[in-house]
């Protein structure tokens, strides 16, 4: 169990290290075009050139590169272009603004997709499982933005409950909230939902379930017991796994209610150009989607007896 | 088990593929959900190959007096804005119209090139092992721990159609519309490809296995014609259904592009674009949101509800 | 049977149909059963013939899609279906409990054995967890667990196949029902193992008094765990009645085929070759009209039997029913269907020369404990020492329980692994570390194989032609279309079906005719040599019958080296002139048939054969239960491979040293430690009697 986990945490590892490096080398990788984009298209070439040295990106790309990830883990994230303020400073109340849109979103999509899920497979084909998975392939088909159009149309323009904008301008506040972890809510809960149908009904059906129910047990426990544990496996990591896709929609939905997060912020300075903002954004991203695949990994494992004893 | 008994003298003949896909469709009819996804998916195909065809003014016109009308408004020649008009007074129903063939031929395009790289990796990841297999899913792996977006946001904003990448595909004397397009595929192959990779190993791995594979083997058919011959036809079946999900995903991922401004170059009239131009108005801007919002998640939808009745009906024999 | 008695179950006229898409199934009809206490019943029948309905109808689990749309089903003399939900779960499992063909799928694997145990006695009994404890430990001592205590804290995945089986039984016997269902109990489970399982079940209805009713598609079993037998043909009960009336004084041509397709000790390839039973069981929607059997019964008579025939009571043999109207007016006594006699072959010189073969597969240990200790790969042998010869056109058989290494071995010759050492000569060229695809088309074509699961040997997606036409292409055989089909054409024709197969896909083929289309391809090019991995374990045993008859039939007249692996040795006995008899990677045991079955035995085939159910009354056997389990492959004892299980055990010589290869005359090798003497006075283990019945009479 633990070796596995070292194994695991290994390869994560060695993920993170070629992500950096290609990071490092796609946003670092020529100095020319850096220095362009940190001093802006038209500094003159004695300009950049004089950048180049002085900044020390004349340095062989290796030390560049240890030097450039020394920075980021010690929070060296340097000097935003674009508001002419640390990185890292700049960037760590955003950071917590996404995190609690992320947890919101991730809570109740997980309680949502886990009980409707069950409720649909515990009863394949049966009305509630038809209405269920109707309702949840309309859903996903719904992206964030579409839906963030019909909810502001309904919710802002029309009956005017909800603010439009969710830039906390005013501070935190829950109301600004509500439309963005709706629309996420909406495009995600519907694929973890059929993914829990699925392997509920799979579970339903197999014939340690048969057993069980030719024992005598109560339908109760038979599904409590027995089948849930089982069923509950593969959906549960399969959604931390997903955290990634998360975390796309929430770049949209961000942009889309001006939510003022770290993936607006990432979304911003990629228009503007502002490169070390950007790349400190992919690798707080790239390391949150790592370590949950990592998270996924050992749950997965410390959840299936199967493995945890091999 | 049950022994399926074919009385010899009763002989199938083999029908023409074409009547066979269409016999394939005609399964569709026992799930009426899949009927009204099949139903979604052909209307659009419809508009976007008849965009031509039909009397609709031109998508990129613009007017000045009829900026953001509402649906059904009258233009000053006499005729009907069906939709209304956008904020620089376009026809929408026509700009949607002609969106859906911009949006199905370049999504159709890159999950087509996604597709075709990720079954490549995939069956040889699978059948070769090895390490083939550790490589490729290595490979799978980092780009799988991005989150999409991101990726996208990487490549776009670092081999754009700004950046020498770009301005390279630029040269070639291909507009700026394509220039994007080749950017978006490329972006949206390193986003899918591996997942389909993934899914492939999955499926060749289960079916390598089989005797078959071995009779192949011991009769010295060659790597190549054991992949493509004999494994992944025997994938089609989650593949198809897979695709169908896919497509959508990309749809998706285009149109949020566009959303972003960072798709398909004005003026085209790209769904997710045509949201992202008329946000700014508020609530004037609602009517001209809504369409192009609406036309993206009926798409998808179809796709979705045909996905899913093609699965259930691939379990069922 | 006492009449006085409340029979534990009776099933009358009940009819069972699965509810599809496509319309209603009628799985099961008319049928009737009844069960007495202390009485064990078996059910025997092909595959789709409704046994496993008839189980999971007495149980009132139909699954979602099956109901039971007529008759009574009476446990205890109250019907069943006007039972509600809550009294069914008060029978289930208390009074009525049931035992599944596959252990592990049947127990879940994520609670631990404890758990599932106790829970069905805390819901039933009501008691607590500590006295559900102890109760389970008995039981588990009582279907003979080593260690209960270990098991109880174990999950399934943790036991190996038997374990698992007997946990199983132990679960369905804690609450002490009244009436035990046994589905292909041991189907799942190596023959050695199996036995010990029956020994179980048979020793259950003895000291527990449990009605039993054990499902299976084996004649032998039946025979070893019953009193009374229900054969089953197509949905319906076709002969009932007590074990030896039926097996000795069979009425209805149905179970009379089903005998003569079965390998009993007498029959013989040339002489008395098995009789398949011609045709295909009739799928639930398409059955005939009147007697089910109508199509393949050699007696149908049009007018009488194409109107349904009732169960009729024999005469002058209480409790014994056949569903034939022609019963009595069959010569029983001269009816015996004749298969196709043929000449013995003679054996030409060797094709097939193994020395000294050896097969190990490298185990990556990445383990910190390895790596410390330096021993970082380990090899499984899963092949030791193979030395052993097959001449032209003769019959080898490989026969061994899983692990054994015969599928490594048929791996090697084929060329899909390198040999780890030794020779491997085919016509004397060396084939060991020639990989397929660095092998000549001709090397290639004459060293085929039949595969062993009909549904995987085809491809499903192409068309039986082009599958067949491919291989020709590939071998040389056929140098442009039209020869290849042609000789498509030809080789449909070899193995007996009709040519308009070639347009067919796989699915539309029934396991017997893909086998027969795995059996043409095999021999599409001038084979030398054709392994047959147990080419039909996975049939019915009417098909089995012609299957094996084609097969040797083509090798005969090609002349034609088969090898023949088997776990089966009834089917061995009849098909093959040599026999090797491999454990663990090694050969225990060598020789032709009749020196391999009659004594001297290497102690583990001894074991085997008295393993091997027969289905025959006038067979006697001796009966030797293995202890323990197979070990691994990965792990094999020090010593004698079979040390760990052997009966005949000497002492420390055989826990410490490899036995050495004795000859007992005439290349019969056996390895052992025992001396000769003690070797030689062994008793044969089957003995077969003669039959005090008619038919017998005759065929001897
Ligand atoms: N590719 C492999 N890697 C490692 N070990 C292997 C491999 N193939 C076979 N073995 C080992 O060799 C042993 C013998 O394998 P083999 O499949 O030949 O036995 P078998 O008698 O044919 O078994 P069964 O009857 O179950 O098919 C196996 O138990 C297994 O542990
Ligand atoms: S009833 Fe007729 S067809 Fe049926 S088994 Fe008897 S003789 Fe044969
Ligand atoms: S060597 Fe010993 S343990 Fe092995 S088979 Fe012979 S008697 Fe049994
Ligand atoms: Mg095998």
């Amino acid at each position: 169990m633990l070796l596995l986990a070292g194994r695991r945490l290994a390869s994560m590892l060695l993920i993170m290290i070629v992500i950096s490096i290609l990071l490092f080398l796609a946003f670092e990788g020529d100095k020319l075009a850096l220095a362009g984009r940190v001093l802006g298209q038209y500094t003159t070439m004695e300009g950049k050139l004089h950048w180049i040295e002085e900044n020390g990106y004349n340095r062989p790309l290796v030390v560049r590169y240890i030097s450039w990830l020394y920075g980021f883990f010690t929070g060296d994230w340097k000097i935003s272009a674009q508001y002419n303020r640390p990185v890292l400073e700049f960037l760590a109340p955003r950071l917590a603004n996404t995190a609690i849109l992320g947890l919101c979103v991730f809570i109740i999509t997980a309680v949502i997709s886990l009980i409707l899920g069950v409720l649909a497979g515990v009863n394949e084909g049966g009305l509630r499982d038809r209405v269920i998975s109707v309702i949840s392939v309309i859903t996903t088909s719904f992206p964030e933005f579409a839906s963030g159009t019909f909810l502001v149309a309904i919710f802002v323009f029309w009956l005017d409950w909800l603010p439009g904008s969710s830039s906390f301008t005013n501070g935190f506040s829950v109301k600004e909230l509500v439309l963005p972890v709706t629309v996420l809510v909406i495009f995600n809960f519907g694929y973890y939902t059929r993914m829990t149908r699925a392997s509920m009904a799979e579970v339903m059906t197999s014939q340690y379930v048969r057993t069980a129910i030719l024992k005598g047990l109560p339908p109760r426990s038979v599904v409590v017991k027995h089948a849930l544990r089982n069923a509950l496996i593969a959906p549960f990591t399969v959604m931390i796994l997903q955290l990634n896709y998360l975390l796309s929609g929430i770049v949209v939905t961000e942009v889309f209610f001006a939510y003022d997060g770290f993936a607006k912020a990432m979304y911003d300075a990629a228009l503007f150009g502002d490169t070390y903002v950007v790349s400190a954004c992919a690798m707080v991203a790239v390391f949150v989607a790592v370590l949950s695949q990592f998270i996924s990994d050992v749950g997965y494992t410390y959840l299936n007896p199967r493995i945890r004893f091999a | 088990m049950t022994v399926t008994s074919v009385p010899a003298t009763e002989m199938p003949k083999r029908r023409p593929l074409l009547l066979r896909i269409l016999k394939s469709i005609t399964l569709l009819r026992e799930s009426y959900v899949g009927m009204f996804g099949a139903v979604l998916v052909l209307f659009w195909l419809v508009m976007a190959v008849g965009a031509d065809l039909f009397p609709l003014r031109d998508p990129l016109a613009q007017s000045a007096p009829d900026l953001l009308k509402p649906a059904l408004s009258l233009a000053p020649d006499g005729t009907t804005y069906w939709l209304g008009t956008d904020d620089k007074g376009r026809d929408i129903l026509s700009r949607l119209i002609f969106g859906s063939r911009l949006v199905l031929f370049w999504s159709v395009l890159a999950t087509v090139v996604a597709y075709a790289v990720g079954m490549l990796l995939g069956v040889m990841a699978g059948y070769r092992g090895g390490w083939w297999d550790e490589v490729i899913s290595f490979i799978g792996n980092v780009f799988l721990s991005f989150p999409p977006m991101v990726l996208f946001l990487v490549i776009l904003t670092n081999f754009g159609p700004t950046s020498s990448m770009g301005q390279y595909i630029g040269s070639l004397g291909v507009g700026s519309t394509v220039v994007s397009g080749v950017i978006i595929i490329v972006a949206i192959t390193f986003g899918t490809a591996p997942q389909v990779a993934r899914i492939v190993r999955g499926l060749v791995l289960d079916l390598k296995t089989r005797d078959y594979i071995a009779a192949a083997e011991v009769r010295g058919e060659s790597p190549l014609y054991i992949m493509l011959v004999e494994l992944l036809p025997n994938a089609r079946g989650p593949l198809i259904v897979d695709a169908c999900l896919r497509l959508g995903y990309v749809i998706i991922a285009i149109a949020v592009l566009g959303f972003l401004s960072l798709g398909l170059p004005p003026p085209e009239p790209d769904w997710g674009k045509m949201i992202a131009e008329v946000r700014g108005f508020g609530a004037m801007a609602s009517n001209a949101m809504i369409w192009p919002a609406m036309a993206i998640s009926s798409l998808v939808l179809g796709l979705n509800l045909l996905a899913d009745a093609l699965r259930e009906i691939s379990l069922r024999d | 049977m006492n009449a006085a008695q409340t029979p534990v179950l009776e099933c009358k006229n009940v009819s069972i149909s699965y509810f599809t898409r496509a319309g209603a199934i009628p799985a099961v009809y008319d049928f009737n059963l009844t069960v007495m206490p202390g009485e064990a019943v078996g059910i025997v029948g092909e595959s789709g013939c409704g046994k496993s309905t008839v189980a999971l109808a007495i149980m009132q689990y139909m699954g979602r899609n099956g109901a039971i749309t007529g008759g009574e089903i009476k446990f205890m003399g109250r019907d069943m279906r006007t039972m509600s939900q809550e009294e069914l779960r008060k029978i289930r499992g208390s009074q009525i409990s049931m035992v599944y063909q596959e252990p592990m799928a049947s127990l879940n694997p994520s609670l631990l054995i404890r758990t599932q145990l106790t829970e069905v006695l805390i819901v039933h009994e009501g008691i607590s967890e500590d006295a559900a404890y102890k109760r389970a430990v008995e039981v588990l001592d009582a279907v003979r667990l080593p260690d209960p205590n270990r098991i109880m804290n174990s999950y399934p995945h943790q036991l190996s196949g038997g374990q698992q089986q007997r946990v199983v039984i132990a679960m369905a016997l804690l609450s002490n029902p009244k009436l035990l269902l046994l589905d292909e109990p041991t189907t799942a489970l190596d023959v050695t193992v199996e036995a010990g399982v029956v020994e179980l079940i048979k020793d259950i209805s003895k000291r527990f008094g449990t009605s039993m009713i054990y499902i299976s598609h084996n004649l032998g079993l039946i025979l070893e765990t019953c009193n009374r037998i229900c054969v089953m043909y197509s949905g319906q009960a076709v002969e009932v009645g007590e074990v030896k009336q039926v097996f000795d004084h069979m009425r209805h041509p149905y179970t009379r085929g089903l005998f003569s397709s079965i390998p009993l000790p007498g029959a013989d390839r040339f002489s008395r070759p098995l009789v398949p039973i011609r045709g295909q069981l009739p799928l639930p929607r398409d059955r005939p009209k009147g007697c089910t059997f109508g199509p393949r019964c050699d007696f149908f008579e049009a007018a009488r039997c194409d109107k349904p025939i009732a169960m009729l009571d024999i005469a002058n043999d209480p409790g014994h029913q056949a569903r034939c109207v022609r019963y009595n007016e069959i010569d029983w006594k001269r009816y015996r269907p004749k298969g196709l006699e043929a000449e013995p072959i003679i054996p030409g010189p060797p094709v097939l020369q193994i020395r000294n073969m050896k097969k190990y597969y490298e185990i990556r240990d990445n383990s910190i404990a390895a790596m410390i200790s330096g021993t970082k790969s380990r090899f499984v042998k899963a092949n030791e020492k193979i030395d052993f010869e097959a001449r032209e056109g003769e019959t080898v058989a490989i026969v061994g329980e899983s692990g054994c290494g015969k599928s490594t071995f048929a791996k090697v010759l084929m060329g899909l692994e390198e040999s780890s050492g030794g020779e491997v000569l085919v016509n004397g060229q060396e084939v060991g570390h020639l990989p397929v695809r660095k092998r000549p088309a001709g090397l290639i074509s004459s060293l085929q194989i039949v595969f062993q699961n009909p549904f995987e040997t085809l491809n499903p997606s192409h068309s039986v032609g082009s599958q067949i036409a491919r291989v020709l292409r590939k071998f040389g055989v056929a140098k442009n279309r039209d020869e290849a089909e042609r000789k498509t054409y030809e080789l449909l024709d070899l193995v007996k079906l009709p040519r308009e197969f070639a347009d067919r896909k796989p699915r539309q083929l029934s396991g017997g005719q893909k086998q027969r289309i795995g059996i043409a391809r095999a021999f599409g090019g001038e084979a030398a040599v054709v392994i047959a991995d147990e080419p039909v374990s996975a049939l019915d045993v009417s098909v089995q019958a012609a299957v094996t008859g084609l097969l040797t039939d083509i090798q005969r007249k090609k002349r034609t080296t088969l090898v023949f692996i088997s776990h089966d040795l009834s089917v061995v006995r009849y098909l093959a002139d040599r026999i090797v008899v491999m454990y663990l990677g090694r050969i225990m045991e060598q020789g032709t048939t009749d020196e391999v079955f009659s004594p001297p035995y290497h102690p583990y085939t001894e074991a085997l054969l008295s393993a091997v159910p027969i289905a025959d009354t006038s067979v006697t056997k001796r009966h030797i239960v293995l202890k323990g389990e197979l070990p691994s492959p990965m792990n094999p004892p020090p010593g004698c491979p079979f040390q760990t299980r052997c009966p005949r055990k000497i002492g420390a010589i055989c826990e410490t040293e490899m036995p050495p290869n004795k000859d007992m005359g005439n290349g019969h090798m056996i390895m052992c430690h025992l001396p000769d003497d003690v070797l030689r006075a062994m008793e044969p283990v089957i003995k077969v009697g003669r039959h005090e019945s008619e038919e017998s009479n005759i065929a001897h």
